[in-house]
């Protein structure tokens, strides 16, 4: 019989929402040296790693946005993803009343926060996927605020206002005016998740999933890696800088995914993630849970 | 550093400008989409007919608003069962989506600061210049480091907005922000998006 997992996913929670990854957090620390001494840029950057530390100490939201907590189940054959759901949900619903949550679920007609970020089917957002039986369980959580998930993107190739072709050289034209119309709104430095194809929904989606990735990992095609890299540089040139005051760090990394599409469309996506980038992993052997 | 008390003097403001960091102490009250929204419905364009508390709490709002500023925040509260209320996590939300009703507010109730992140355009910068008042930015995301600076929730007005949308009437100290629109015109986000779209634009006419 499948463990009830709730307290561990509360656990989950807790940590996605108080503590940095280390690798987000090394990057934000590296980019401070890039900054002016006594600039706003360099000052931004030091109020946000104090607040990294401060809310690591207390188990207190990095930011008070606790975003769209968007799950990704990895469940092994033979386990009720009707109760890895419930435990999710019961889990939030409790993470919520301890203040680990913000209450974020409205109904956008009849304006209604829940109290308790259930709402609906939708709400929070819950991904499976299936793996053999002999394989751990894996539940990967990231939390997208809406200031900067506010600023995502989504273009229709070819965009005749920025001169963008349904190819690469197209791509990163969209990618770079996606920054650059984001200014500071999306709370920056940002990590860029782009996708190429896909329908639009799946685009979008893919776009967010392809953010789960560790800083600095790169695509496995030589080509989608060196877009990456040069995306990263390029929007630095931008001069946007941390939280739109100007400076040198506008863009702290780019992951890119490439989709199969129609013949007759060809959509890229840039979801925007802030520098406040919460996303954490949990793995159950048996009796043993891991945090990552 | 300068150090503002609330509520603020027409001449403190008319000697802030863009890129000044200064700290805030007193008390100021949090409003975002829902409060913006029923302020300018219920009381500036009456298109809507005041509902239950709505005229007391407008009355309420008057006195605390006059002088202070606004806060576009939705915190993270504890002690909502006992009304006990602590600010847990309270950093600024995009303010740019305010745009529509943000002049006239300041204007109705003589805000002088409008707290938030992101920055404002053209139709805010005016109800700076004519107020007067400033844009002080805050900074994103650093909610568990903002909330220690508010040291007392003194009310709420509006639950029924949800946590995150109520008026919540807060007394901050050393509160941290930097002038990025100010009451002579000027504005550090319009100057970053107009050199930011000329960096673009030689980007873009670059060969791949």
């Amino acid at each position: 019989m499948q463990p009830d997992l709730t307290e561990k996913i509360l656990e989950l929670i807790r940590r996605t929402s108080s503590s940095l990854p280390p690798d987000v957090e090394k990057r934000l620390r590296e980019s401070i040296e890039k900054e002016e001494p006594g600039s706003a840029a360099r000052g931004a950057l030091e109020t946000i790693l104090k607040n990294v530390e401060l809310s690591r100490a207390n188990s207190t939201p990095i930011c008070q946005d606790t975003g769209t907590p968007i799950f990704y189940v990895h469940y092994p054959e033979g386990w009720s993803t009707r109760k890895l759901k419930e435990q999710i949900r019961s889990a939030l619903a409790e993470a919520t009343k301890r203040s680990y949550m913000r209450p974020n679920a409205v109904d956008a007609v009849y304006d209604k926060n829940t109290g308790n970020n259930l709402g609906g089917e939708d709400f929070p957002s819950i991904h499976f996927d299936e793996v053999d039986s002999d394989q751990p369980l894996v539940v990967e959580l990231m939390l997208k605020g809406g200031g900067c998930e506010n600023v995502g993107r989504q273009y229709s190739m070819p965009d005749n206002t920025l001169g963008a072709g349904r190819d690469l050289a197209g791509v990163r034209k969209v990618v770079l005016d996606a920054v650059q119309k984001a200014q500071g709104q999306g709370c920056a430095p940002g990590i860029l998740g782009v996708a190429i194809g896909g329908d639009r929904g799946a685009s979008y989606a893919k776009s967010k999933e392809v953010l789960f990735s560790e800083m600095g990992a790169r695509n496995e095609d030589t080509k989608l890696a060196a877009l990456e890299e040069r995306l990263t540089s390029e929007a630095n040139e931008l001069g946007i800088g941390p939280m739109g005051f100007g400076g040198k760090t506008t863009v702290l990394d780019t992951k890119i995914i490439g989709l199969h599409r129609l013949p007759a469309s060809y959509y890229v996506s840039v979801s925007y993630m802030c520098w406040a980038y919460r996303r954490r992993r949990m793995t159950v052997k048996g009796e043993e849970v891991i945090y990552e | 550093m300068h150090e503002i008390k609330l509520p603020i003097s027409d001449d403190v403001i008319r000697s802030l400008e863009v890129g000044e960091p200064v700290t805030l102490s007193g008390v100021m009250v949090t409003g975002r989409d829902a409060a913006h929204k029923w302020l300018i419905e219920t009381f500036i364009k009456k298109t809507r007919q005041p509902q239950g508390d709505d005229l007391k709490v407008y009355d309420e709002l008057k006195k605390l608003l006059n002088g202070s500023a606004i806060y576009h925040c939705g915190p993270v509260v504890s002690g909502l069962d006992t009304k006990e209320y602590k600010f847990v996590a309270a950093g600024p939300t995009t303010s740019i989506r305010e745009e529509p009703y943000q002049a006239d507010v300041m204007k109705h109730f003589n805000v002088k600061g409008v707290i938030g992140k992101g920055g404002m355009g053209p139709k805010t910068l005016k109800g700076c210049e004519e107020t007067p008042g400033v844009y002080l930015h805050a900074i994103g995301g650093a909610a568990s480091f903002i909330a220690q600076r508010v040291t007392k929730v003194l009310g709420v007005y509006k639950m029924e907005f949800g946590v995150p949308e109520a008026l919540w009437v807060i007394e901050v100290n050393d509160f941290p922000v930097v002038v990025t629109m100010d009451s002579h015109g000027g504005s550090q986000h319009a100057v970053i998006d107009e050199s930011s779209k000329k960096v673009l634009d030689d980007l873009l006419a670059r060969p791949y």
